[in-house]
């Protein structure tokens, strides 16, 4: 991948962090599911403006990728992602957390708005994921299906009767992508229930599993794009709470917090933006 | 799919399960989309056939009913008429979460189907006896909520839910050698109840096998000169309103027989609806009441409940004074 490629997408991110800034800050003074969000920018521009098919003005059509966000509590960096794709509007996006919003603070499913699936109880976006998966093969539809999980999600049993049932179902068109950032809502994922090694855990129910840094765009997208040799394919993404900003990163206060003035001022000079713009 | 005296002859004897199969295997000749999704119980639900006929029609997941709802979520956003099929007590309680979040909250479209409910699979124990599947899923909203009274209504059921825009879960209960309630067609809608006796003293409204009970029950009170109206409640959710209304409107007293526990079925429904509704009617709550029963044989079960005919006149009796 060349210079420009990644670049490209990396300040497509940047624009997705500065939205996620604009988004918390307008809720403040209520509190935002703000790191396990910021952990996902890179993957969801590298996947929305690098790897998938969609079309904004055809949201429904049959043979579009599909994306899950399993883990929907990050749902800020997700609706600051479709804003920027252009499935919804700036004016939409600032309804997050408003009464009577379509976007509340776990995704509800919108096909319109590119929402593909309700999430929110965690454990849950993998076997949608499958069924589509499932279903594209016999339809014979080309169309890949992309499912956005979380390391504390693993804890779910869930997850891993649909880990089992991808391999067994040969979902070549499936793609799971662990967001690895170590934390979950309490405390640090080894102190709360240590998953150990998930690219092993993965590899060992039949997935073609593989381990990147989450935040580098050329690993992600050389990830998304490696061929899987007939399985479902699985990236475990290391990973930084609260990556892109110094206040947030790696600091599981960020979990879930409210963003003051001060911090969104300093959040916009280390995104690039103007730090003297108000909301 | 034909109703003929052969074929409800058939159904009563083969019983729910198996029927539910043959129903299945003749909706696949109606409906292109058709999905069934399974947790490992093909023979259990008559589906073999069905499996070997229609394979690209088929998928079974294992044991595994929470990925079973999420795959089957998947399947139906995608176009397919999804029937999911297992165990009642790992249709409905075992993934619960993925019922409320994949389909009814996502308003999408799959026939759910719990095969062996209430009380048949006695002598295995209450893991596999079903008695709380209708109360779970009454209190979560876009769901509908059937249950047929024997073959006819199980063929009716399936035909129906097929039809439906709605997620739907079809209970199956009794076993073979089902009692026969209807040897001909019947109008089947989802949410109109039928009213099978015609009488004037009280109302009882039945649903699943305990129609054919309550039947018989109305013959043993007829002989001592009471004469109870019986309506087949196949839907629980949602309750079909008019009928209540003519009953309290009617009588003084009003039944309810469900082979369910009496807090969350057919009873809670019955009774949230006219506790609003002015009348001077009083209801009588039969079904098992909110305890977990010894294992036995299914007449065994049934009457350690009090859900014999005998028992269910006698219980309108003491009721009437």
């Amino acid at each position: 991948m060349n210079d420009t490629l990644s670049k490209k997408i990396e300040a497509t991110a940047l624009e997705v962090r500065r939205k996620c800034l604009d988004i918390a800050f307008g809720m403040s003074p209520k509190a935002t599911h703000f790191g396990g969000a910021l952990s996902t920018v890179d993957i969801l521009a590298t996947l929305y403006f690098e790897v998938m098919n969609y079309d904004v003005s055809n949201p429904t059509w049959e043979n579009r990728d599909r994306f899950f966000l399993s883990k929907g509590h990050s749902v800020m960096g997700y609706y600051a992602t479709l804003a920027k794709a252009g499935f919804i509007t700036d004016e939409e996006l600032f309804t997050y957390g408003q009464n009577e919003t379509f976007l509340p603070g776990h995704p509800v499913i919108n096909k319109e708005k590119g929402i593909e699936s309700t999430n929110g109880s965690l454990g849950m976006g993998l076997s949608v994921g499958i069924g589509n998966a499932i279903a594209a093969k016999r339809k014979n539809l080309t169309f890949r299906s992309y499912v956005l999980m979380g390391d504390g999600e693993c804890n779910e049993g869930s997850v891993w009767e649909a880990a089992m049932a991808a391999p067994h179902f040969k979902l070549d068109n499936l793609t799971a992508i662990i967001d690895r950032n170590r934390f979950q809502q309490t405390g640090t994922g080894a102190d709360i229930m240590d998953i150990g090694d998930l690219r092993e855990k993965f590899s060992s129910f039949g997935w073609h599993a593989l381990e990147i840094n989450g935040h580098n765009v050329t690993d992600i997208l050389k990830a998304l794009n490696e061929d899987s040799r007939g399985k479902p394919k699985a990236i475990v993404a290391q990973t930084i709470k609260g990556k892109g900003f110094s206040f947030s990163e790696g600091n599981n206060a960020w979990h879930h917090a409210v963003l003051t003035k001060k911090l969104y001022s300093l959040g916009l000079t280390e995104c690039g933006g103007d730090p003297n713009a108000d909301k | 799919m034909q109703i003929s005296s052969r074929s409800v002859k058939t159904w009563s004897v083969i019983g729910a399960r198996p029927t539910y199969g043959l129903a299945v295997m003749e909706l696949a000749k109606h409906r292109e989309d058709l999905m069934v999704v399974t947790g490992d119980v093909s023979s259990s639900a008559g589906l073999d056939r069905f499996r070997k006929t229609y394979p690209e029609k088929f998928v079974d997941v294992g044991i595994a009913e929470q990925n079973m709802i999420g795959v089957a979520a998947g399947l139906a956003d995608n176009g397919y008429n999804v029937f999911t099929v297992t165990f009642a007590p790992f249709q409905v309680l075992r993934c619960l979460d993925q019922i409320k979040v994949d389909l009814a909250y996502s308003n999408i479209k799959v026939t759910m189907t719990g095969l062996a409910s209430g009380l048949i699979n006695g002598p295995l124990g209450n893991t596999h006896c079903c008695i709380e599947d209708v109360g779970a899923l009454r209190s979560i909203p876009n769901l509908t909520i059937v249950s047929p009274a024997d073959g006819v209504g199980i063929v009716k059921a399936v035909f129906a839910s097929a039809e439906s825009d709605q997620p739907i879960y079809i209970r199956l209960s009794g076993g073979s050698n089902n009692p026969i309630v209807y040897h001909d067609d019947i109008d089947f809608q989802i949410g109109k109840a039928i009213e099978i006796e015609t009488g004037n003293d009280l109302t009882i409204f039945a649903t699943g096998t305990m129609v054919f009970y309550s039947l018989q029950a109305a013959k043993i009170l007829a002989q001592k000169g009471i004469s109870a109206s019986v309506w087949d409640m196949h839907t629980i959710k949602p309750i079909d309103e008019t009928a209540l209304r003519k009953a309290a409107d009617k009588n003084k007293l009003i039944v309810t027989v469900e082979e369910h526990n009496v807090f969350g079925g057919l009873s809670s429904a019955v009774a949230e609806y006219l506790s609003s509704y002015k009348s001077d009617s009083s209801q009588l709550s039969i079904g098992i009441n909110d305890f977990f029963p010894k294992p036995g044989d299914y007449p065994f079960m049934l009457k350690q409940c009090g859900l014999t005919p005998e028992q269910i006149a006698q219980n309108i009796l003491s009721s009437l004074g």
